[in-house]
């Protein structure tokens, strides 16, 4: 029943906001419908902790075990304060007159359909249908990248649309593939694309198809992933789009697509045996992503394209440390997946309060923050030494893990993980620090911006660092033993 | 009529497809490339009409049926109008000249032939033949995809390239299960009229539907 709340919620909301958005109230509704949807996620999650994975709807629509329901909670709780961020600061964006009211509706429409179409990715148990909401979420933050009509947004609108559009075309190749191998164990039929089907029969599956259905499938949704040469749509879209749009593609979007990749490996896994092609694969484009995306961060000029470039980087690890496998592996990729999409929005959400006041995104025109605004400054300066890995936040535990890990399974890779780490601390602490400490002749600002996501977001990322609660890391373990390794 | 009979004439349209997707790579005209379009629609619902009912797959008439509803009467009307609201009904002039993306197309035939070959060869369904010229029809939409500037072409080879991979789920497997085909044609539909409200954005900024002028956006 949860789960008909917790999509019913989210598509309910984008079409009332998108039929009486116009109202004064809009965003208030938004973060309403959006609360609503975590409280659904919030039983759901605690249903599953309690009576273990289920599925629902008639022959199985909906499969929830303990590797998705985090997702789901993490992504009801990054849109429920993303919404409250968005709230103060698209109320600002409109009185500077960058948006007008019916295009704030479109926004908070479109906000609502992304994340209901987000969460049916993720709850879905049909690959087909994991397909298709992929593209609607894809399809739903288009016009969103675009809000501003700038040239710059409706080029990197296009970006978005064409790149995501033709990896998720292979993706579709993909599930043709898998539907091909299945259908000889299964028959034909809806049946014989549902996961927990597949998962049964994995062993049995031709391995030469399902190898080239991974293929496809790990090319089509890397793209949304942002993994490196597929990552170009990325910083475009982060950088020319509305902040909070920026935290939740960051924050949620590129999740839900490594969920897609990590779902079709485990099948792939089971075809052709654990340490296959699938894992190498993962490996290498996780392991390139690092390292480009770490030299690329040196050379940006713009806060959110620099940012853009860390959340490559973060995915990437993720993905090197999934590839990996093995239940440590696996443990602080999930681990790290929590963090990351935590940490960035929080930053996303000072970056935007401070580029807003600054009317800039250059770096270079934005400094002294902590004497304009100490909280936007503050916010900012955590959330980087937070993302880069500073102990005692919960970044330097799951990378540490990662890394170690690796040097046990695949030594060679330590040291481009290690250096690209350290080229990336070094760039991107250069930056920002200035843009706190630095000199500036702006005086303080008259009032204070609502800042408190940012630091809800930052005390769990120091929590999760300094403990995490036994019930929580039990969670995590079967999740990770759930992934197989 | 036996069931030979109407594997030829699935044959024939399955070249007919890969013969229109070579058309379009050719087509300077705008209003040519959705004429074709619509054809390779009517293709495409034609060989589906006739598995479904060679094979006794009832599913697959439903899946003709969205094709022929969606690719060759809404789509192609929708596209006619964007090109008659935003006058742009002139001669595209393709990045690379016509007939050396003619060759390419020619070398991406004979490598979608030999990806598919071993596919083909387990499939159980009589139309496995056509499965190359369903991979060759997605990598010959592709290829007109990066070869055109301006954005309807570009948005005509990526439901050229749908169309493709709708021919190579028929002829692999009969078709994906319906409730995934219905799913698809929504997000298509959605695509298609989110990109028609795009299109206006664009011709109000740039002043024209040539992308390159977006050409802002790179790493220095």
């Amino acid at each position: 029943m949860e789960i008909y709340w917790l999509l019913g919620i989210p598509l309910a909301g984008g079409l009332y906001l998108a039929l009486w958005g116009n109202r004064t109230h809009a965003p208030e509704i938004n973060a309403a419908f959006s609360l609503a949807t975590l409280i659904a996620a919030g039983t759901l999650t605690a249903r599953i902790v309690d009576e273990g994975p289920m599925l629902a709807g008639g022959d199985g629509w909906f499969f929830i075990d303990a590797f998705n329901v985090f997702l789901v909670a993490l992504t009801a709780f990054v849109a429920f304060t993303t919404a409250l961020f968005s709230r103060p600061y698209m109320r600002i964006e409109q009185d500077h007159g960058r948006l007008s009211a019916a295009r704030l509706r479109l926004y908070h429409a479109s906000y609502q359909i992304f994340i209901g179409t987000m969460l049916l990715a993720l709850t879905t148990n049909n690959m087909g249908i994991l397909w298709v909401a992929m593209e609607g979420a894809t399809l739903a933050t288009v016009l969103l990248v675009s809000l501003y009509r700038t040239p710059a947004a409706l080029e990197a609108a296009w970006k978005y649309f064409i790149l995501c559009g033709v990896g998720i075309a292979l993706a579709l190749f993909g599930t043709i593939l898998l539907y091909f191998a299945a259908e000889k164990v299964l028959g034909a039929g809806g049946g014989a694309l549902l996961w927990t089907h597949l998962n049964g029969v994995k062993a049995q599956l031709e391995p030469v198809v399902l190898q080239l259905a991974f293929v496809f499938l790990l090319v089509g949704y890397g793209t949304k992933v942002g993994l490196v040469p597929l990552h170009n749509w990325l910083p475009d879209a982060h950088a020319e789009g509305p902040t909070p749009i920026s935290a939740v593609l960051s924050g949620l979007l590129l999740n839900v697509a490594l969920y897609a990749v990590m779902r079709s490996k485990v099948l792939v896994d089971g075809a052709l045996g654990v340490h296959s092609l699938a894992g190498n694969l993962m490996m290498g484009f996780g392991l390139l992503s690092v390292v480009v995306a770490a030299l690329l961060i040196k050379r940006q000029t713009d806060v959110k394209r620099m940012f853009a470039y860390s959340s490559i980087e973060h995915m990437g690890l993720i993905t090197f440390a999934f590839g990996m496998g093995g239940p440590v592996a696996s443990f602080a990729a999930l681990l790290h997946m929590t963090l990351h999409s935590l940490t960035k929005s929080a930053i996303f959400f000072a970056v935007g309060h401070a580029t807003q006041k600054a009317g800039t995104q250059v770096m270079d025109d934005i400094r002294g923050l902590i004497k304009t605004n100490p909280t936007i400054g503050w916010g900012l300066m955590l959330g980087t030494v937070a993302i880069l890995g500073v102990p005692p936040f919960g970044v330097f535990a799951s990378e540490f893990l990662i890394i170690t890990n690796a040097m046990h399974q695949h030594p060679w890779a330590t040291p481009f993980l290690l250096a690209a780490l350290g080229v990336a601390f070094a760039s991107m602490f250069g930056k920002v620090q200035p843009m706190v400490f630095g000199e500036t002749g702006l005086p303080r600002l008259p009032h204070q911006p609502a800042l408190a996501p940012v630091f809800i977001h930052l005390a769990l990322v120091l929590m999760l660092g300094l403990f995490i609660p036994a019930y929580l890391a039990d969670w995590y373990r079967q999740a990770a033993s759930l992934l197989g390794g | 009529m036996s069931l030979t009979y109407h594997l030829q004439v699935v044959n024939l349209l399955a070249a007919v497809l890969l013969l229109i997707a070579f058309a379009m790579l050719s087509q300077r005209r705008i209003v040519g490339l959705i004429t074709l379009f619509a054809w390779q629609g009517t293709a495409l619902a034609a060989s589906t009409i006739i598995v479904a009912w060679s094979t006794a797959q009832h599913h697959l008439y439903y899946s003709a049926a969205l094709t022929l509803a969606l690719k060759v009467v809404v789509m192609p009307w929708y596209f006619f109008r964007l090109v008659r609201k935003l006058d742009v009904d002139r001669d595209v002039e393709p990045m690379i000249n016509i007939p050396t993306t003619m060759l390419i197309g020619i070398a991406l035939v004979i490598f979608a032939f030999n990806l598919a070959l071993p596919i083909a060869q387990m499939a159980g369904t009589v139309t496995r033949s056509t499965l190359g010229i369903a991979l060759a029809s997605v990598l010959l939409a592709f290829l007109m995809m990066i070869t055109r500037s301006k954005a309807i072409p570009q948005v005509i080879g990526f439901l050229a390239m749908e169309n493709g991979l709708f021919f190579a789920a028929t002829s692999a497997t009969y078709g994906m299960p319906l409730v995934v085909e219905l799913g698809v044609a929504l997000d298509v539909l959605v695509a298609v009229f989110v990109l028609g409200i795009f299109f206006f954005h664009i011709r109000e900024t740039f002043d024209s539907m040539d992308l390159k002028h977006m050409e802002r956006l790179r790493e220095k």
